[in-house]
C-alpha cells in the first residue's frame, strides 16, 4: 500500500460521493486519473484491503431488533473446525476466536446473530448450540441495550502530501 | 421506506460497481433513474437507515489494529464512563450490553502500541480494568440483512 492508496482510504472513509461520477470526483480530489483510482480500488478489493464497496444498514432501523452477541466456551482443539461451520450459517454476521479471561470470561468464541423476532433469535441460538454439541462447555448471549457510539472505522493514516 | 428503498438497500449490500457511471448502472438494474437513486440514497443516509455507503476497509489488512474490549461499569457511573470512553477517537463503536461486563467497545488504531496506550488511558481515566479481546482468528465477516 503506497501513499496514494492511503489518500484513497482517507478520502473515502466518510463514504463515496453521491454524484454521477463519484470516482472522477475522488480522483480529482486526490490528483490522479479516474482510471488509476478505479484500478487501485479494484486491486484493493482483490487483495482484501477493501472487503467490499457497498451499503451498511442500521440493523435496528430495518427491524432487526434482536442482535445478540452469542459467546461460547469451546474446546480449543475443535474451535477452528466449528468456527468455519458456524460462519456459514446465513444469520451469523461475524464470528471470531477471541481470548478467554478467566475466571470472569470463560468464552473463546463469538458469533453475532440478527433477528426481527425473539423467537427467531432463540431458534438461531439453538441451531448454533446443536452444531457445537458436546464441544461447548458453556455459553451466554449478550444483547446490546443501547448504542453508545458508532462512528465506524476512522483509522488515521499518515498521509504526506 | 418503500419498496424501491428496500430494493436499493438489498442491492447495495451486495456491492457497488467500479466504473465511470456506477449509480447509473445500479439505477438501470433497479429500473429507476440515476437521480432518483442518488436522492433516495442521500435520504437513507440522512435518516440513518444506512449508516454508511462506500468502501468497507479491512483494518488489519491495512496494517491497523482492531480489538474488542469491555469494562464493568458501575451503574451509577455508567454515563460518565461512557462519555470518557467515547471521547477517545480510537473508540469506533461502543455498546451497552446486558452482562456484568456491561460496556463493550471496539478500538481501531493504526498500531498495536496505540491500542495498548488507548487501553491504559481508559484504565487510568475510569479506574476500571479493561478486558481486551483482540481476535485470534476470524471465521466470517459479512451478512446481508434483507430490508
Amino acid at each position: 500500500m503506497d501513499n496514494i492508496d492511503k489518500q484513497i482510504i482517507s478520502a473515502t472513509q466518510a463514504g463515496l460521493p453521491l454524484v454521477s461520477q463519484p470516482y472522477q470526483r475522488l480522483a480529482k480530489q486526490i490528483g490522479i486519473t479516474a482510471n488509476d483510482l478505479m484500478q487501485r480500488l479494484t486491486s484493493m478489493q482483490e487483495n482484501g484491503i477493501i472487503r467490499r464497496i457497498g451499503a451498511v444498514p442500521n440493523h435496528y432501523k430495518l427491524g432487526y431488533k434482536h442482535n445478540g452477541m452469542t459467546v461460547w466456551d469451546i474446546d480449543d482443539t475443535q474451535i477452528d473446525r466449528l468456527g468455519e461451520l458456524i460462519g456459514q450459517l446465513d444469520f451469523v454476521s461475524h464470528c471470531y476466536h477471541r481470548p478467554r479471561h478467566l475466571p470472569d470470561w470463560p468464552y473463546n468464541f463469538f458469533a453475532m446473530i440478527h433477528s426481527k423476532t425473539e423467537a427467531g433469535a432463540q431458534s438461531q441460538i439453538q441451531q448454533i448450540a446443536e452444531l457445537l454439541g458436546e464441544h461447548c462447555r458453556s455459553s451466554n448471549v449478550l444483547y446490546s441495550t443501547k448504542i453508545l457510539k458508532k462512528t465506524g472505522l476512522r483509522i488515521k493514516k499518515n498521509v504526506s502530501s | 421506506m418503500d419498496k424501491i428503498d428496500r430494493a436499493i438497500i438489498n442491492a447495495l449490500q451486495e456491492g457497488f460497481p467500479v466504473c465511470d457511471l456506477p449509480y447509473l448502472q445500479v439505477a438501470k438494474q433497479l429500473h429507476i433513474t440515476e437521480s432518483n437513486l442518488l436522492q433516495r440514497l442521500q435520504k437513507l443516509l440522512d435518516n440513518g437507515i444506512l449508516s454508511r455507503f462506500g468502501p468497507l476497509f479491512h483494518a488489519e489488512q491495512m496494517g491497523g489494529a482492531l480489538s474488542l474490549a469491555a469494562v464493568k461499569a458501575p451503574e451509577e457511573q455508567f454515563d460518565s464512563i461512557a462519555e470518557k470512553i467515547n471521547a477517545l477517537p480510537e473508540v469506533a463503536h461502543n455498546y451497552a450490553r446486558n452482562h456484568e461486563l456491561n460496556m463493550w467497545f471496539v478500538l481501531a488504531t493504526e498500531t498495536l502500541e496505540q491500542q495498548q496506550s488507548a487501553i491504559q488511558t481508559i484504565e487510568s481515566q475510569t479506574g476500571l480494568t479493561v478486558v481486551n479481546m483482540p481476535k485470534i482468528k476470524e471465521y466470517f465477516v459479512g451478512l446481508k440483512l434483507e430490508a
